[in-house]
């Protein structure tokens, strides 16, 4: 009944890997915490509402750390919010991912020279995976960061590489 | 025999699904009931004011977008206002009418934010995505004219930086036929909706003396029955040449100066804003847009303070000059910055969930109280 | 509707040495300057009298003056005497329709003035930022701390000229 039923040729035994299946899963359901700090914010919500609809990658907002999947940065880190999103960042349980929007949580934007209260650039506190650029950057801009996560989930693997 | 209770400290944090941003507020309850709130800000304070000092005039501009972000042309238009007046420059006519067209195409997208993200706040999902999907016409034609849709850098000291494209003026009366009846439907959805209107009239009262007290202003003094507008009562630009009506609250539904009052007054006001477009279009005169644009900026010694009508209230550029390229010292009266400070006030014996009421009905933006 | 000038000379009658001078030739605005430790004396008289009835403050901003002069002493040596901090108030009367600009100065070395919260409540915030930003106290502020910075910052008050960034806070790179 729908798209993969169409897929298998109406049979109904699927052959995969398990990493496969798991990472397939995961980039599939994708619910991020809406946490807007600043301009970046209103794209992220444009992003989500109907013209440029984040539901149909599977993209819904939460707002609870404890329930979510991805957090999206999106606005500039002060000094005086770097302990609260690194708070924040700890209490979301794994398997956890972090999209940094906009160039002032990559690398402090236009406040990087005189800034005395600005972090320059959010991976001093946490890790990040994707970063998309802009000021603010197009709703495309941030669709298209979420495909090059869903592309770094697929790689994925379970098993420790040795050396 | 009574109880003995304790008041106890609830944090609404500065990460928050319904804070429309960094905001801290710290509640001291009894019970449910509320004694006391005490607003935390600074979450999202970037230097703006140091920045300033050490920038040329004209490169402050993409800075003083970023301060409200969700009406930038009106940041910029209350910079280009005050800076032309203490150099003592002169704009072309056609530069006047434009910057009032995008100032009042911003006032409507402002709007139709404030309304679907406080619809969001109170559970109605529906407006939310009907508002946001106004708001993107409202932004292609923006993206027409100077090419972003968000912070624009358009509106220049002296002129504005491109010219309207030839098809500007033709799809900005389309969207006018388009929008009006839009509102109408905005009307039926949420405004006079039973449970709308249950949850915020008679929540916030405002009396008049005390807003003017604390130095209010924008939509949260109309609706408390003050008739002050600062393009009718101190008029700046070309807006003496336009016919549009100030509506003010009347408690209707509730109380003067409530909740539903401060909603509505911002609804009508976008009605307001499609006339003033309407005669803007009608008449506006040929000419050339760049050509009062100095190539060096170097105001006198002296000082200046002017304000304009921003969305949320009066905001006001206070620029000292030292006659050197750059500013001595730009001081930013934000009016969220002033609105945020009644909210003890106004909380007072409410129950928690009144406060995401109030607070969406002030319609704060983050970066406007912190800059 | 009131003059600048006539409001001077209303003051002055009043107030006689509290108020110091009367600034015209610059552009745009001219200012009254008032001595810092009467100023809320002449607010309260600014708002209470039926002819001003200034009962809006439109804006109250800190300013660093940046006007050091050098000097030798009786040794021999060069000493920086003379800069100021300043503050600017707007006022304006929504019945009436006219607007005042006053102005007060301290010496960096003790910064004092008298809050104005007891007239206008709107000063509570602005007066708290001033204090952040640039290091101005305010005497009889009902809770004057830091608003904007954080409240462990000891690095001193950003928007003097001659502030310098810490390298560190709580162990975060601060500069680029």
């Amino acid at each position: 009944m729908g798209l993969l039923d169409k897929q298998l040729d109406d049979g109904n035994i699927v052959i995969t890997k398990v990493e496969d299946l798991l990472n397939w899963a995961r980039l599939s359901s994708l619910w991020q915490m809406s946490f807007g700090l600043a301009c970046c914010a209103i794209e992220m919500m444009a992003t989500s509402a109907s013209h440029y609809d984040f539901d149909r990658f599977g993209v819904i907002p939460r707002p609870s750390p404890r329930q979510s999947d991805v957090i999206i940065i999106s606005g500039t880190v002060t000094l005086k919010m770097a302990l609260r999103i690194k708070r924040l960042y700890e209490q979301m349980p794994d398997p956890k991912y972090v999209i940094s929007m906009g160039s002032c949580s990559n690398c402090g934007g236009p406040y990087w020279e005189h800034g005395y209260h600005v972090l320059k650039g959010v991976d001093r506190v946490i890790p990040v995976d994707v970063y998309v650029p802009g000021c603010p950057p197009r709703p495309e801009a941030l669709l298209e960061g979420l495909l090059k996560l869903q592309e770094k989930i697929r790689k994925e693997t379970m098993v420790k590489k040795s050396a | 025999m009574a109880l003995k209770t304790e008041e106890m400290i609830l944090n609404m944090g500065p990460q928050h699904p319904s804070t429309h941003g960094v905001l801290r507020l710290e509640l001291q309850l009894e019970g449910e009931l509320i004694v006391n709130i005490i607003p935390h800000i600074g979450y999202l304070h970037r230097c703006f004011e140091k920045h300033a000092e050490a920038m040329t005039y004209p490169q402050v501009i993409p800075y003083t977008d970023r301060m409200d972000y969700l009406a930038s042309m009106y940041n910029e238009f209350g910079y280009a206002l005050a800076v032309e007046k203490l150099a003592g420059i002169e704009v072309p006519e056609r530069v006047e009418y434009i910057r009032v067209i995008m100032g009042e195409l911003q006032r409507i997208a402002s709007h139709l934010v404030a309304i679907g993200t406080y619809g969001a706040d109170i559970g109605a999902f529906t407006p939310f995505l009907f508002c946001f999907r106004d708001r993107e016409k409202i932004l292609s034609l923006f993206e027409m004219t100077c090419g972003a849709r968000l912070l624009y850098n358009y509106i220049w000291i002296g002129g504005v930086s491109h010219d309207l494209h030839p098809d500007f003026l033709r799809l900005t009366k389309e969207f006018i036929d388009y929008f009006r009846p839009k509102i109408k439907e905005l009307n039926d959805l949420l405004s006079y909706n039973k449970i709308f209107i249950e949850r915020t009239a008679n929540v916030g009262i405002l009396p008049l003396d005390v807003a003017i007290n604390y130095g209010i202003t924008g939509p949260m003094l109309r609706a408390s029955g003050m008739k002050w507008d600062l393009r009718k009562d101190d008029p700046y630009s070309v807006y003496d040449k336009f016919d549009y009506d100030i509506p003010v609250g009347d408690g209707r539904m509730g109380t003067v100066g409530d909740s539903w009052d401060r909603y509505f007054v911002r609804v009508l006001e976008m009605e307001e804003s499609l006339k003033i477009i309407e005669q803007a279009i009608a008449n506006i005169p040929e000419g050339d847009v760049t050509s009062a644009i100095p190539k060096r900026v170097k105001p006198p010694v002296g000082q200046v303070y002017s304000r304009v009508e921003n969305p949320r209230g009066e905001l006001g550029y206070f620029i000292m000059s030292n006659g050197t390229p750059n500013p001595l010292r730009i001081k930013v009266r934000g009016p969220s910055f002033v609105n945020l400070a009644v909210i003890n006030e106004l909380c007072k014996n409410l129950l928690v969930a009144d406060v995401i009421t109030i607070l969406g009905s002030i319609d704060i933006v983050l970066g406007e109280v912190d800059r | 509707m009131k003059s600048t000038e006539e409001i001077f000379n209303l003051l002055k009658d009043k107030f006689g040495d509290a108020v110091i001078e009367l600034k015209v030739d610059q552009p745009v605005e001219s200012y009254i300057v008032i001595n810092p430790l009467e100023i809320d004396k002449v607010c309260k008289f600014l708002f209470d009298n039926e002819e001003l009835k200034f009962d809006n403050l439109m804006n109250l901003s800190g300013v660093d003056d940046d006007n050091e002069k050098k000097e030798k002493d009786e040794n021999g040596n060069e000493k920086i005497i003379g800069r100021t901090l300043s503050v600017y108030y707007h006022l304006e009367s929504t019945s009436l329709r006219h607007k005042l600009t006053l102005k007060v100065s301290t010496l960096i070395e003790n910064p004092e003035v008298c809050s104005v919260y007891e007239i206008w409540k709107c000063a509570d915030w602005h007066e708290r930022e001033a204090y952040d930003l640039i290091g101005i106290k305010f005497l009889n502020h009902p809770d004057l701390r830091r608003i904007l910075m954080p409240y462990d910052w000891e690095a001193g008050y950003p928007l003097r000229k001659d502030y310098k960034n810490p390298e560190f806070y709580q162990g975060m790179k601060v500069p680029y």
